[in-house]
């Protein structure tokens, strides 16, 4: 493997039905080394049971100066949140 | 020693060896991921070797199962001659593997329908990691076999190299042949032609020629060794025969 190895981007799914969650990235030439190697390095503690991996340079992140325009308006935007309703009984995952 | 004693032993020598050589590539792996990749396969490979091991000391009944690791010697280890070969350069260390590999997935899916409940068990538990070692080594022969000029010349040479070392995998034995008459062992003969099959299909897709049988190496079963397991044994036994008994 090159030194300017291929980042990805590793996402590990703890229990079926569940998010897949950002655990952190792996270098890999292809994308069954990047599978591998994320199950090596991610999944050692039973962490898993579904990996997903995304090459970095496929994920577009938004930059910090714009954060004030993307996130601040929300801020005073309680309406927004479902505090209002009664949850039904027995609802998971929500 | 009863023959289901010897025949434990063997497995576990195996297993041993390999951990141990696996283990050599700690901190000298050719990347970050791949150097935690190998330490794992290592220490499957201690703990496959473990549980045999304790299975042969309660089948012995005066020896522990880290007396069995670390105070035997040479002639009395019945590892196949495969795993004590050195490790070379990471893709002889792949080439070895995957041969070992893929003769280790058979014969563990074998044994997990042996009528020895114990041997069975610890069977079916070895295979969920051998099938992964597996497949980790299939993908690197492929991947090295279809890569560079130079990488194909290398892992060819290895196999080349190598392959006398693979007919010992499938010898039956005196003490086979009694056990697969009463039901607990593998008829190792009988996995050649599986074997065949998922090697070829990993040499075509790698781009590798499978090499002619030529001089075949024998004896691991019978405590017959290539020069390399003394080196091996030296290392790894040198703290419980400097310091017995000591402990962690």
């Amino acid at each position: 493997m090159a030194e300017n190895a291929t980042v990805w981007e590793v996402f590990i799914q703890s229990k079926n039905g569940l998010a897949h969650k950002h655990a952190g990235n792996v270098h890999a030439d292809d994308k069954i080394m990047a599978l591998e190697n994320a199950r090596e390095l991610y999944t050692r503690r039973n962490e898993g049971s579904c990996i997903w991996v995304v090459k970095s340079e496929h994920i577009t992140s938004s930059e910090s100066e714009d954060s004030e325009a993307f996130f601040d308006p929300s801020n005073d935007k309680m309406y927004r949140h479902p505090t209002f309703y009664t949850m039904p009984e027995g609802s998971k995952h929500i | 020693m009863s023959s289901l004693f010897t025949y434990t032993l063997r497995i576990a020598d195996s297993s041993l060896i390999l951990g141990q050589r696996m283990s050599e590539w700690c901190s000298n792996g050719p990347t970050l991921e791949e150097d935690i990749a190998l330490s794992n396969i290592s220490l499957d490979m201690f703990g496959q070797a473990n549980g045999f091991y304790e299975y042969a000391a309660q089948l012995d009944g005066t020896k522990s199962a880290d007396d069995l690791a670390f105070k035997r010697n040479e002639r009395e280890f019945f590892n196949h001659q495969m795993v004590e070969i050195e490790n070379g350069h990471f893709g002889n260390t792949m080439v070895r593997n995957f041969l070992h590999d893929a003769f280790n997935f058979l014969f563990y899916t074998e044994l997990a329908n042996s009528k020895d409940e114990t041997l069975a068990a610890l069977a079916a538990k070895s295979l969920k990691e051998v099938k992964y070692h597996l497949r980790h080594s299939s993908n690197w022969l492929i991947r090295l076999g279809d890569g560079t000029e130079e990488s194909n010349l290398k892992v060819q040479d290895s196999l080349n190299e190598i392959w006398q070392f693979t007919n010992e995998l499938f010898e039956m034995d005196e003490i086979d042949t009694e056990l697969l008459n009463s039901g607990i062992a593998v008829d190792n003969k009988a996995l050649k032609e599986q074997w065949n099959t998922i090697v070829n299909n990993t040499l075509s897709k790698a781009k590798l020629t499978r090499p002619e049988d030529a001089y075949m190496a024998t004896g691991g079963k019978k405590g017959m060794h290539t020069e390399y397991l003394g080196f091996i044994l030296a290392e790894m036994q040198f703290l419980q025969r400097a310091y017995p008994n000591a402990k962690w």
